[in-house]
């Protein structure tokens, strides 16, 4: 019976941990099975040379853009502050590495728009003073928590799992709420990308550092570090370190997409469920990226601020798949380049996996501190069939993680019934995309959804 | 047997003149006492519910159009531009009142990144909206200022006056058009605007609403506007301003003299159902501008000889 169950369509068989004595855990509602395609999980992470150019965009965090402080001519060095975020929800920029600002201009970003951008004529590498640039990891976990925090914002710290939330927002734990829970997402539940995968192999030390600071700056007593259970040797890795660090655990998760997200994290690793329209906070969890978690170690212990991140560069065709740590502004075709060049037949360059990713309009867009994965993809794998009609099925209904209707939240935001749509709660609407890689009509629900969300986002805000 | 049938007859008949008399008299004390010339208005109106008044329909513009007359006595601020000039004089009749004419207006698309002007530099594959399109990215030709060409407008339209021209990929408004608005509300990027039909149908308009610098704007686009101040200065009404690196005519001001048209670098000042220009012997320019084109045009035909 075991057998038979393990090998219906969508489910695969994984070795089991070593040392495993929990449980997998998964979150209940919903979820999809997309094929993994890890191709770069065994390529260790190599520096990517500095380019001759860097641009770097100012608006690279959610909320509101960083002011800028420099202007045409100046000598930047590697780690100087080229823009401060003032307001709450902004996050600082700094030089990625140093030499000669050639212009401040617009230029195309992954947004698919010409938006204002700082561009580097890079003449080398000269860091700026106070900056630890050594490479022997340092636990000194005596800073206290407002340092903690101070060091995180003059870092220009984001969620490097994509959604740019700046992490020192993150860390400011709200009057009258306590964070029980620092939950660590080593996820990686998009196919294709294994960033996260490699630094957490790699970089692990520095990680469970980075984890300890965060758990200090919010004062959580325990932390949960969630990752799948297709990279065993990520879990027993960490499980091994994390035996020197107090209150820090691993869960291994099973494999379903979207496992990544934070409310189905914290479902799957800490068994609660955030309320509709509520924070995490509200159930004493704070969820960050294994990412962002090292970032906080480079920031706090060795005062860098966050100019590299660890790119995935795959896909279908390409001569190598391979992941880069590479300076923020490094144009994606020299990523490209490094990992074999583009393959003839490239339909699609995907900033990001292949389910929540957005397609380039240019090979030439600079990466920027929410990249973590360039994926390439040909025409046979990437272009839309002829949508039809709804058929009912309700497949999206029973794999939306949110417990949404899709399928009628897409049609409403196609009617521009966006009161509507805020009644079906389109506003939790995660943007996981199951409900458009299951449906088997091929309708583009995920779009609407997006549409809808954006539109209704607009909607409440006008209102108050 | 007769007697359940006049049994039946005479209480149902009673309860039927009871009911109808407790029924009179809540009708008399629940009675609405509207204004007869809301019917009356109603009826000489186009009765087509576009909203193009500001009101959600028919009804609604007769209600607002008889209390305006009740309380202002005067219709300032109502318009139906369906029904235009002739509409609005019957309603003005019924209410007794005066109403000053309007100028009919048109839809204008102020777009010209037609497929040879903006060639596609990508490939847009998703659902057939501009708002989705919009949100995602700038537009296959490049210009995050221009036309989508993906029909939102088309699909508003109540009048059947508005289609994408398979030629050029870009809006194409009709004489069927009654300025309702609809399109300008739909667009996403504010291409759309209203402006005044014109004697003769005739209509001076930049056809171009990129706000970038010069440069970006024509390396998308061959007839952007590239804010070079041209116009403004030839103008002699002063009816073009130029902000954002982006030339308007203000219709108020323009009394369709023509010469914008003519310095235009870009040709993204349109001129549209004017007759074709002559050679005025007394007035140099246009005699050099028809001289110039003669020169091209038989250098062409020298060339073609050459190649037969």
């Amino acid at each position: 019976m075991q057998q038979l169950l393990l090998r219906l369509p969508g489910h695969r068989i994984y070795p089991k941990c070593m040392n495993s004595n929990t449980m997998l855990t998964t979150f209940k509602m919903g979820g999809v099975h997309p094929p993994e395609n890890k191709l770069s999980a065994k390529a260790a992470i190599q520096r990517l040379p500095l380019p001759k150019q860097l641009i770097v965009p100012l608006g690279q965090n959610l909320g509101v853009a960083p002011k800028l402080l420099v202007k045409k001519g100046d000598e930047v060095k590697t780690g100087q502050l080229l823009a401060r975020g003032e307001a709450f929800i902004s996050a600082n920029i700094h030089a990625p590495a140093s030499g000669k600002i050639a212009k401040i201009d617009d230029a195309l970003d992954a947004s698919g728009y010409r938006r204002q951008a700082i561009f580097i004529d890079v003449t080398g590498d000269e860091w700026i003073e106070d900056v630890d640039t050594g490479s022997s990891i340092i636990a000194d976990l005596s800073v206290s928590k407002e340092d903690i925090i101070a060091r995180i914002k003059a870092g220009g710290l984001v969620g490097l799992g994509g959604a740019t939330f700046p992490t020192h927002v993150k860390m400011m734990v709200p009057n009258g709420k306590k964070a029980e829970y620092l939950v660590i997402n080593g996820v990686e539940c998009e196919p294709f990308l294994t960033s996260d995968h490699r630094l957490m192999l790699e970089r692990g030390e520095e990680l469970l550092i980075g984890i300890s600071l965060m758990m200090k700056a919010i004062d959580a007593p325990r932390a949960i570090i969630g990752i799948e259970n297709n990279k065993p040797d990520a879990i027993e890795h960490l499980r091994q370190l994390s035996s020197k660090f107090s209150g820090i655990s691993v869960q291994a998760l099973k494999v379903k997409y979207p496992q990544g997200g934070e409310k189905q994290l914290i479902k799957a690793a800490v068994n609660r469920e955030v309320p509709s329209g509520k924070l995490p906070i509200e159930v004493g969890c704070v969820v960050s990226n294994v990412g962002t978690a090292f970032a906080v170690y480079e920031a706090v212990q060795k005062n860098k601020p966050l100019i590299e991140r660890v790119v995935t560069v795959t896909g279908d065709g390409l001569a190598a798949p391979s992941n880069f740590l590479v300076r923020i502004g490094t144009s994606v075709s020299e990523l490209i380049q490094a990992a074999g060049g583009l393959p003839d037949d490239t339909a699609k360059i995907i900033n990001g996996g292949p389910m929540m990713g957005k397609a380039l309009v240019s090979s030439d867009i600079p990466v920027v501190k929410g990249s973590s994965g360039i994926l390439l993809l040909k025409s046979a794998n990437s272009s839309r069939k002829i949508p039809k009609s709804c058929i009912r099925c309700s497949k999206c209904t029973t794999v939306c993680p949110m417990g949404l209707e899709p399928f009628l939240l897409a049609k409403l935001s196609k009617l521009s019934l966006f009161d509507r749509c805020e009644n079906e709660r389109i506003m939790d609407c995660i943007e996981c995309g199951s409900c458009q890689f299951t449906c088997p009509s091929m309708l583009p629900l995920l779009d609407y959804l997006r549409l809808g969300k954006q539109k209704t986002g607009n909607l409440i805000r006008t209102r108050k | 047997m007769n007697d359940i049938l006049l049994f039946t007859l005479l209480t149902l008949g009673l309860l039927g003149l009871f009911l109808a008399v407790v029924l009179y008299f809540i009708a008399q004390k629940f009675k609405v006492i509207e204004d007869p010339n809301i019917d009356l208005v109603e009826d000489v109106l186009p009765k087509a519910n576009c909203g193009g008044c500001g009101f959600p329909g028919c009804r609604n513009f007769a209600e607002v159009s008889v209390a305006a007359a009740n309380e202002k006595q005067s219709l300032e601020g109502l318009n139906c531009p369906v029904g235009g000039n002739e509409v609005m004089k019957q309603v003005a009749a019924i209410l007794k009142l005066e109403v000053a004419e309007k100028e009919p207006m048109i839809a204008v698309v102020r777009c010209n990144g037609s497929f040879a002007n903006s060639p596609a530099k990508v490939q847009y594959e998703g659902p057939k909206s501009c708002a989705f399109a919009h949100q995602l990215y700038a537009g296959e030709g490049g210009c995050q200022f221009g036309c989508l060409g993906l029909g939102d407008c088309v699909v508003s339209c109540d009048f059947d006056a508005i289609h994408i021209s398979p030629l050029t990929g870009l809006p194409v408004v009709n004489d069927k058009c009654v300025s309702c608005g609809a399109c300008v509300k739909a667009c996403p990027r504010g291409i759309i605007e209203l402006r005044p039909k014109g004697k003769k149908d005739r209509r001076i308009f930049v056809s171009c609403v990129n706000k970038e610098k010069g440069g970006p704007a024509k390396k998308n686009c061959s007839v952007a506007c590239i804010g070079c101040l041209k116009c403004q200065q030839v103008c002699p009404y002063d009816a073009i301003t130029i902000e954002n690196n982006l030339a308007y005519i203000d219709f108020e001001k323009c009394k369709l003299c023509r010469k914008c048209v003519e310095v235009c670098p870009t040709d993204a000042i349109h001129e549209l159902n004017f007759p074709p220009r002559k050679p005025k012997n007394d007035d140099g320019t246009e005699q050099s501008k028809q001289l110039k084109v003669d020169a091209t045009a038989s250098a062409a035909s020298a060339g073609s000889q050459n190649l037969s």
